[in-house]
């Protein structure tokens, strides 16, 4: 039996990988290769005129280097949940896009509170948003699901009363 | 179907001036939660919704949507109205509820959206 005082700080993680994909995400993480481009973008909490800018950002610079239009569409989508929910639930954070030559791989990182259960926010419908949220149409219940669905790699690393780690990988 | 066929369908207002009301609308989809809106990934889409706040619009940058019905006589404040401008993304609105909206269109043709 864990000690409780332990249990409360302790992180848990969650990996969803598109199936068939799974050699060339772990190549991705094994190489370590410098990205092309990065951009690092600033979330602060509970501010929706900003969140979404950043993907709506990325989408365009990718639109410029040519990725296929639903590959496009796919990005945008995820990466603009995961904006999202930094804004919503967390004390802000920050969006890091990291483009390679064949895919882009986004991490957001966020100050907290933390997801105490992450299987149980990857049930879609499970939400925890606040009526603030909700009024503005967010909290459907479907932020993380829609990020998975688009994704080739999904990472998530939280606990509560820590940060939130999303990291999300594309292939063009 | 174009969008002023359903501006006429639906009895409703054109949001602003010069707006493209002759492009052709495949499909539509209908909701007022942001997340549902987003599995609209796979065509261009004409999107009905009581949603009126800037990121509806926003979701234009993300999906291919090719115009807004707003219903239930809800209309965006003139800063949503211009990021659609920007955007050269049309907006009507009409008196009429999401589910006569809907129902109206369908029957006229419209199919709904791949998801």
């Amino acid at each position: 039996m864990q000690d409780s005082a332990v249990a409360e700080f302790e992180m848990s993680e969650y990996w969803y990988i598109n199936p068939g994909w799974e050699e060339k995400v772990e190549d991705f993480f094994a190489r370590k290769r410098e990205p092309e481009v990065v951009l690092e973008l600033e979330i602060p909490g509970k501010d929706f005129n900003i969140a979404g800018k950043g993907s709506s950002e990325i989408k365009n610079l990718l639109k410029r280097l040519g990725v296929d239009s639903e590959i496009l569409r796919r990005i945008a989508v995820a990466g603009y949940e995961a904006e999202i929910n930094v804004a919503a639930h967390s004390q802000g954070g920050k969006m890091i896009s990291n483009v390679y030559d064949n895919l882009i791989y986004m991490q957001f990182i966020d100050n907290g509170p933390g997801i105490s259960n992450i299987q149980q926010a990857m049930i879609p419908g499970y939400s925890t948003a606040d009526d603030l949220v909700r009024e503005l149409g967010f909290g459907a219940g479907l932020g993380l699901p829609n990020i998975q669905k688009n994704s080739d790699a999904l990472h998530i690393s939280s606990g509560l009363n820590s940060p939130t780690i999303v990291e999300i990988i594309i292939f063009f | 179907m174009t969008l002023q066929d359903i501006v006429e369908l639906l009895e409703a207002e054109v949001l602003y001036e010069g707006a493209d009301l002759n492009r052709e609308i495949p499909c539509a989809f209908a909701s007022d939660l942001i997340s549902d809106i987003l599995m609209c990934t796979k065509e261009p889409t004409l999107l009905l919704t009581g949603l009126t706040n800037n990121q509806v619009i926003r979701l234009a940058d993300m999906i291919d949507l090719i115009g807004i019905v707003f219903v239930r006589g809800k209309k965006p404040m003139q800063d949503v109205i211009d990021m659609a401008k920007e955007r050269g993304l049309p907006l009507v609105a009409t008196n009429m509820t999401l589910y006569r909206s809907s129902g109206i269109l369908f029957n006229a043709g419209l199919r709904s959206c791949r998801i």
